[in-house]
């Protein structure tokens, strides 16, 4: 697939993101920080954390996200860990046993770390980006590029259907979140 | 040193109908034969994850006590919830871990370290609002309802000798029998 030439101006806001996940009635937030989303998603969610947006649970390590995602799920609470692919990658046999064998809804968004914008995953220069998308091929696991603004609206939907089947699903941040 | 399924049997007298229990491996097989219940939540989906799950489900049910019953090699490979859960600080998480020094269900042998590791201490200096070891069953038969009674999260290290041989039939704990069974008892509140 051919994907036209990056600017700045398609770089999804941060605000959006956050629109759309507080739209899906995810209540809250677990997350270990990442690169690509530490500033334009993470620290204004910190910021929203402490009024009506939706609890920061902050983890050491993103397996422990996919447990506590879980555990939330069985209380009918919907939960989005934020992570970066090496942490996804790190936690492989978590998300294998609870969210692929259990069939729970783990709904997680991951910065793709260093991945160049405007480029598929498939197609980056780096190796650690080249192989996520082979390897939640490989899981069975459903994933979403999120490398635009008008990529945002798919976000509510993605995390309503897996709620609704009880399914993981991944969304795939491939570029910095714009800040305003 | 205590038998461990004296301890579980001390604590399943202090459980009530509510409580939620994450009991793992050895500790789980031992734990289902003294309390089966349909709120004994027992699939972590790997090694190490029951703390986890409890407190997502002490974050979501703020309102029920949730028990885990962990193993001290589980605890070793996920140290770092020690530290997430006192940050979270949920008022209604007990965590026990049962420390019988070894991978009991993988064939006995020692975690690394067993003589001089120091769980409790893992757990005062992560943050746990209360923290307990014991090693006399009557003292902890004396103690348990008090500790239970506690403002979470707390942390109760037992330390015990290994269950010895069992039926390990794994399907009890990850099936999706059990699972349905789990979800339904919490939807039901």
């Amino acid at each position: 697939m051919q994907h036209a030439p990056a600017s700045a101006a398609d770089a999804p806001r941060g605000s959006s993101i956050i629109r759309a996940i507080e739209a899906s009635g995810v209540a809250f937030i677990v997350s270990v920080p990442d690169i690509t989303t530490s500033e334009g998603l993470l620290r204004p969610l910190v910021q929203r954390a402490s009024g009506a947006g939706p609890r920061l649970i902050r983890v050491c390590k993103e397996d422990e996200g996919v447990g506590i995602c879980a555990g939330l799920s069985y209380c009918d609470k919907r939960a989005l860990l934020l992570i970066q692919q090496t942490g996804m990658l790190d936690s492989i046999n978590a998300i294998r046993g609870v969210a692929v064998e259990y069939e729970l809804p783990i709904c997680m968004m991951v910065g793709l770390l260093e991945k160049e914008p405007g480029v598929p995953p498939r197609q980056s220069r780096r190796y650690g980006v080249r192989i996520v998308e082979p390897i939640l091929d490989a899981m069975g696991i459903p994933y979403h590029e999120i490398e635009t603004e008008a990529d945002v609206a798919k976000i509510a939907p993605v995390i309503d259907d897996a709620y609704a089947d009880s399914h993981p699903t991944v969304l795939l941040i491939g570029r910095r979140p714009a800040t305003s | 040193m205590m038998k461990s399924d004296d301890c579980l049997k001390v604590l399943a007298r202090h459980v009530t109908e509510r409580d939620i229990v994450l009991p793992v491996y050895s500790t789980a097989f031992d734990w289902i034969a003294i309390r089966p219940h349909p709120l004994n939540y027992l699939a972590h989906g790997a090694m190490g994850l029951a703390s986890s799950h409890g407190l997502g489900l002490a974050l979501g049910r703020p309102e029920q006590r949730v028990i885990v019953l962990d193993g001290d090699g589980s605890l070793l490979m996920n140290l770092g919830s020690l530290v997430t859960i006192a940050e979270a600080a949920p008022r209604n998480f007990i965590h026990f871990v049962c420390e019988n020094g070894t991978y009991e269900a993988n064939g006995g042998h020692p975690i690394p370290n067993r003589d001089r590791v120091d769980f409790a201490g893992f757990a005062r200096a992560a943050g746990y609002r209360s923290v307990h070891a014991f090693s006399d069953l009557t003292h902890f038969e004396q103690q348990v309802g008090a500790v239970l009674d506690e403002e979470g999260p707390v942390f109760i290290d037992l330390k015990v000798m290994p269950s010895g041989p069992q039926n390990r039939d794994y399907s009890l704990l990850h099936g999706a029998a059990a699972r349905a069974a789990t979800r339904e008892a919490l939807r039901a509140g």
